[in-house]
């Protein structure tokens, strides 16, 4: 007993000691632990409303505690499937397609012999990644109107945005498209540090463009790209609201519709709050899970995770 | 044979390139042109624009004195000079003491900050919280709860942990305290890496829409991308217009170029700026890469 008080009182004074030492330090992180408690540790305690019958006049602590019900209403509801469809698919096609694209862009990039002409490409490639997701959806909207540019070329009166195929096509399309640029970046930087007496023994050996990217580009890529690819995998459940909500209407929520929009559309313009936050969690431990693991992986593999 | 192969790969990817940087470019091209051009000439014509139809700033003029854009980029620009000032600072406190050798609470500290890129509390408890401390429709919801991104507090910290301990060691025995520390010796030594999160930071601020959405009520409030959501995607453009048109379909016509104005008129900050900045954007990455 006194041996414990005794320890418990040395981890005190040692923790005096140290922000004696170190007051610069404790002062810089009140508003740095402040930030991290009030923006993400008090929500994941509030995330307990899923549990709850919570209403905003009884408050989190005063709401009735229901146990499961809101989580077996979602994997009852009709959904449940639909939007782990629609999420899924949405993050797995747009890996299939957007995955390979800035890589195949990084290897034609280094091709370039001109370097002016090199800096030019990048330039010009990265420029979509700043503009708004607003812009980009505007724009997307006015070139596929049905009476818009692509309809014109085509000579079609396709309403793109009320056809419920057309919405993958256009969320990954324009997704390539704003962001196949800066995803080279990473894959270029790890070609320049491959050792260029490699390139030259290959050429000497005649080997030919085509043969050294597949023979020594690729091969030199291979960590880059796997670690990439798992951390795309861990987030795959995480597909944003915030650009499905600029695309889709009701009349195509058969695909457009995803977890995140759902929660949206449940919180916070229906004030569902219970019942979206119980979807939210679902979808917040998926998440975890896969992260935790994508993360593992890839820390075996080079060594370098998230942190 | 060799040469005659390279010469083919090049002229190959040389195409791709110019193909890919057309795409690229051509929807602004596209936007600027139209938004020059006659809103008659420009409803009747079909197919790729390679000039202005006709010449008009009737478009730009609507724009203007559209009251709604003009208070949404002085938000904007408030919550960005503001917003921005405020993120790095957390995040080279929060960089700083997490790099920082003998302290005692870095572990613990550090672990606060990392499950956060692990598990997310989710939207709605957030917006409880938001809420509750009486920040809802107010622009400190624009600007708090996403004052540290932990993807820039790690570009951070590999470049705070990337500088030589004995400078610290020598200051410390002069007598220096953390701030000076801080402020005296890392930050001149990290200055291009603070640049370069001062960008991220900042176009975040300036392309933040969803975030408003959440939180913000008054549409006087509204960031500029909130009022582009509902000019461009949604169906204001008739009442914007109709001031100036007797016909809904005059109205109709003439509010697509007003839209393409509006593209225009909020892209052209960033069409300016990136590049003059694009190298220092492109560092970050470099120095991202590893962890992100």
């Amino acid at each position: 007993m006194a041996k414990k008080a005794g320890k418990q009182k040395s981890v005190t004074a040692v923790l005096v000691k140290d922000v004696k030492k170190n007051k610069g330090i404790y002062l810089m992180l009140v508003p740095v632990v402040a930030y991290f408690l009030i923006f993400h540790y008090i929500p994941m305690l509030s995330a307990q409303i899923a549990f709850k019958d919570f209403s905003i006049a009884k408050g989190i602590g005063g709401s009735p505690w229901v146990g499961l019900k809101h989580f077996k209403t979602y994997f009852g509801s009709y959904y449940f499937g639909r939007l782990i469809r629609n999420t899924l698919l949405l993050s797995l096609e747009n890996i299939l397609f957007g995955f390979p694209a800035p890589i195949i862009l990084a290897i034609l990039i280094n091709e370039i012999q001109h370097t002016g002409f090199k800096r030019v490409v990048q330039t010009v490639t990265y420029l979509p990644h700043f503009i708004s997701v607003v812009i980009v959806c505007a724009l997307l909207r006015n070139f596929f109107a049905v009476d818009g540019l692509i309809n014109q070329i085509l000579g079609t009166k396709i309403n793109f945005f009320m056809d419920s195929h057309a919405f993958r096509p256009l969320y990954i399309g324009s997704g390539i498209w704003q962001e196949i640029g800066w995803g080279s970046i990473v894959y270029l930087s790890a070609i320049t540090s491959i050792d260029s007496q490699l390139y030259e023994a290959a050429a000497i050996d005649g080997a030919g463009r085509f043969k050294r990217i597949l023979y020594i580009t690729l091969p030199c890529l291979a960590t880059t790209i796997t670690v990439m690819f798992i951390m795309r995998v861990g987030k795959m459940m995480t597909v944003g609201a915030d650009k499905v909500l600029l695309m889709y209407s009701e009349s195509i929520y058969e695909t457009a519709d995803i977890i995140s929009t759902f929660v949206y559309r449940k919180g916070l313009l229906e004030s569902n709050f219970s019942y979206s936050a119980a979807v939210d969690l679902v979808n917040s431990v998926v998440n975890c899970v896969l992260l935790v693991g994508a993360n593992k992986l890839c820390k075996k593999l080079d060594g370098n995770g998230l942190w | 044979m060799g040469r005659h192969k390279i010469k083919i790969f090049d002229v190959v990817n040389t195409a791709i390139m110019l193909t890919l940087m057309l795409v690229a470019v051509y929807p602004f091209v596209y936007v600027v042109f139209a938004s020059f051009s006659d809103p008659w000439e420009l409803v009747k014509h079909k197919g790729f624009l390679w000039k202005p139809l006709g010449f008009t700033i009737e478009g730009y003029t609507s724009v203007f004195k559209n009251r709604s854009i003009l208070t949404g980029y002085i938000t904007t620009l408030i919550n960005l000079f503001g917003g921005t000032a405020i993120n790095i600072m957390l995040t080279l406190f929060a960089a700083y003491a997490v790099s920082k050798k003998q302290f005692l609470l870095k572990k613990p500290i550090t672990i606060m900050i990392v499950f956060t890129m692990f598990f997310n509390s989710g939207i709605i408890p957030r917006f409880l919280v938001v809420k509750e401390l009486g920040l809802y429709d107010s622009r400190w919801a624009m600007i708090l709860p996403t004052a540290i991104n932990v993807f820039n507090l790690v570009i951070m910290r590999t470049a705070i942990e990337g500088l030589p301990d004995s400078l610290e060691e020598a200051a410390v025995l002069e007598g220096a305290s953390d701030f000076d520390i801080l402020f005296r010796i890392v930050v001149p030594l990290i200055k291009s890496t603070i640049a370069v999160l001062v960008l991220y930071y900042g176009v975040a601020h300036w392309n933040q829409w969803y975030q408003a959405l959440m939180y913000i009520q008054t549409r006087e409030k509204y960031p500029l991308q909130l009022v582009l959501r509902e000019i461009l995607i949604g169906n204001s453009i008739e009442s914007m217009a109709a001031g100036g048109a007797d016909s809904s379909g005059e109205s109709m016509v003439i509010g697509e170029v007003i839209k393409y104005a509006t593209i225009i008129v909020s892209t052209l900050p960033i069409l300016v700026i990136y590049p003059l900045l694009q190298k220092h954007f492109v560092k970050g990455v470099m120095v991202g890469a590893v962890k992100e």
